[in-house]
């Protein structure tokens, strides 16, 4: 029953009472787990914030609206509001905006609806196209053909004092669309 | 002074015994005909301590932080002596690391070493063989260029597909609702602090499990694992035929593991440092996002899978193949291990390599991707317009400028998305064409909005005329001819006028 400290080696022969060391035992074991639990807030706090955090969108201006020519559509960036300065480019985002007629406009993520690449916008075919696994779109967002399962991400548009404005923020998904 | 040094050792040794407790690992039997099948394992220790080696020197010198780290891989390749070197060997060994492990996890395969005892030293690999992906992987997002921007854009868009918390589990992924300066911090303590840290302990475990098991036989036809009564007969048998791993066995690693050195050394003199590619900003959508060579197989399955059960198969496979590679050596711990008396796994074995082999070589080619330029820069072949009527013609640069291209080819050059358009006038009657080309299908987009009718007839009349000399016009069997003369429309259409 001796645990070979150094006083007890040899000559000692008094263990202390078990029903002692139990108790010892538990009491570690408890603190130790108490300890645990509390260090683990911050750690797992800050590892797992992004999970729980609401992250919600804000009107962004993407300029006038004489910016965006009737029958066309035009890519616009925009800076990601409430980005830190250490999101350096990637603080910003892009979007197509296509312009019809009577001043309505309709803006599409530039993420595909497949697995997020960027889609491109070829005028004469008036198609999107994505380069990574070929998923195509009309110009009205709507899914033309390859793997996407939905139409472009759409975000909500508005018009204000002549400037057109979307609620944008967050990477566009499946789950949020944007 | 050798006097001198020996009382120093000797001095250490009395104090530490770090002789007494290394010497019996170094010189432990291993049967003698463990020749050249068994150095790919020595090879990946080899490449990942170069990892270790390099990794830390380029944290010396990298920046890890989205606004800074593009430019400080610039600064390293162009401004840091040797920088370029040091990049290159770090990104060539993560290649040749990940092909040793892959090699060295086929032998094990094949010659069934996994078997009674050495189940766990196959569940620990098949967790080092995660590891060394995932260090390849997050160290292609620390290029932090546009493949690893937009490569993270389709982690995350998969990750996103998971029921109910996707959402929740990809925020936690990217460090808040867009990839940016959290998203590489985090990949960042992965992929210096964590991955490695794990991938050093399972190899201690690795290697403990294998002095504890003992290096696997060659195996014989007829020599067949009994987990009953197997330790006793190998042991037996190692301590009669065996060799001293040190320097026996050695001496082989040592061999392969210089020439694969060497081998990468020149790789990374001759080709150089991988990346970065362009800058990651997501406002330039000119990009055409590749992952490393390790990864094209999974790019290549994304754009085939049947859409119906791709989010299942995306997410429910993973896991699969891993509990699967786990558990294997539970349910096969016993019998044969001669590759000839276990057609199943090597059939099994062919068939995933053959898979993954034709996969990555689709990644590299993917020709289902849109090519985005090919309606500029791709000219129509001569040979298919010369002698065309002026409709015919028409038709011809509707095909370059309405961007068929991009997904069609004619006569070998364009898009492979679709089909080959050299011969469609053999293939598609002039109805099947103008529908076709109206409603789209079969993976094509409908034109019919975009098209004018007289662009339509003019597209049909040059699809109809590409056909091989001497091969009349497709035509429908049964359907009424309309058409007076094979390369002439049929006088129903529209006369070409705006």
């Amino acid at each position: 029953m001796n645990d070979g400290c150094a006083e007890c080696k040899g000559g000692c022969d008094q263990t202390p009472p078990r029903s002692r060391r139990g108790v010892m035992f538990m009491i570690g074991a408890g603190l130790m787990g108490v300890g645990s639990l509390v260090a683990a807030v911050p750690l797992l706090g800050v590892l797992i914030a992004p999970g729980f955090r609401r992250y919600g969108n804000t009107w962004i201006d993407l300029g006038a609206v004489g910016n965006f020519p009737m029958g066309q559509t035009r890519l616009a960036s925009f800076a990601i509001p409430g980005s830190n300065p250490n999101d350096g480019q990637t603080a910003t985002a892009a979007a197509w905006v296509r312009s019809m007629e009577g001043q309505k406009f309709q803006v599409f993520a530039v993420n595909c609806a497949h697995l997020g690449c960027p889609v491109k916008w070829f005028q004469q075919s008036r198609l999107f196209m994505c380069p990574c696994h070929g998923g195509v779109y009309y110009e009205d967002g709507s899914r033309a053909s390859g793997p996407p399962p939905r139409g472009l991400f759409e975000y909500p548009v508005k018009v204000e004092n002549g400037h057109l404005l979307i609620d944008a923020g967050r990477l566009p998904g499946l789950q949020e669309s944007v | 002074m050798i006097r001198w040094l020996r009382s120093l050792i000797g001095w250490t040794e009395e104090r530490s015994g770090a002789i007494a407790m290394v010497a019996p690992i170094m010189t432990h039997r291993v049967p003698r005909d463990a020749k050249w099948w068994y150095v790919f394992g020595s090879a990946t220790l080899m490449f990942f301590t170069i990892q270790i080696v390099s990794g830390i020197l380029l944290a010396t010198l990298y920046a890890p932080s989205a606004a800074e780290a593009y430019l400080s891989l610039v600064y390293i390749d162009q401004q840091v002596p040797m920088g370029w070197l040091l990049r290159a060997l770090h990104a060539w060994s993560s290649n040749a690391m990940v092909l040793m492990v892959v090699v060295h996890m086929s032998q094990v395969f094949l010659h069934a070493s996994f078997k009674y005892p050495r189940e766990l030293t196959w569940m620990v690999g098949v967790l080092l063989l995660l590891c060394t992906l995932a260090l390849a992987f997050t160290g292609q997002i620390m290029r932090w260029d546009q493949d690893a921007y937009w490569g993270l854009g389709i982690g995350a868009s998969i990750v996103d597909r998971v029921p109910v918390f996707g959402n929740q589990l990809r925020n936690i992924m990217l460090g808040g609702p867009i990839i940016g300066g959290a998203t590489l911090s985090r990949f960042f303590a992965l992929h210096v602090f964590v991955l490695p840290g794990l991938t050093i302990a399972l190899v201690g475990l690795h290697l403990a499990l294998i002095l504890k098991g003992g290096i696997s036989e060659m195996p014989q036809v007829g020599q067949v694992v009994t987990p009953e009564t197997y330790r006793k007969e190998y042991e037996a048998r190692v301590h009669k035929t065996g060799v001293p791993f040190f320097p026996d066995a050695a001496q082989r690693d040592m061999v392969f593991c210089g020439l694969s050195l060497i081998v990468v050394m020149a790789l990374a003199v001759w080709c150089g440092p991988v990346g970065p590619s362009g800058v990651p900003d997501p406002t330039v959508i000119n990009a055409n996002p590749r992952p490393d060579a390790a990864f094209l197989w999974i790019f290549a399955a994304m754009a085939l899978l049947p859409p119906q059960i791709e989010t299942f198969l995306l997410l429910a496979s993973p896991p699969l193949i891993v509990l699967g590679l786990l558990a294997m050596p539970l349910l096969a711990n016993r019998g044969e291990r001669a590759p000839t008396r276990r057609p199943i796994a090597v059939i099994a074995f062919t068939t995933i390599a053959v898979a993954i082999a034709a996969l990555s070589w689709l990644g590299v080619t993917s020709p289902w991707s849109p090519v985005m330029d090919a309606w500029t820069s791709v000219p129509t072949p001569v040979n298919m317009v010369k002698q065309l009527t002026p409709l015919q013609m028409q038709g011809a640069l509707v095909v370059q400028y309405q961007q068929c291209r991009n997904c069609h080819a004619l006569d070998g050059t364009g898009g492979m998305r679709g089909p080959e358009l050299k011969n469609v006038g053999a293939r598609l009657s002039w109805d099947q064409l103008v529908r076709q080309v109206q409603q789209g299908g079969g993976n094509m987009p409908a034109y019919g909005k975009t098209l004018s009718s007289a662009q339509t007839t003019a597209l049909a009349a040059f699809l109809q005329s590409c056909r091989t000399d001497g091969v009349g016009p497709a035509t429908i069997p049964g359907a009424l001819e309309r058409a007076a003369t094979p390369d002439q429309p049929p006088v129903a259409v529209p006369p070409v006028s705006q």
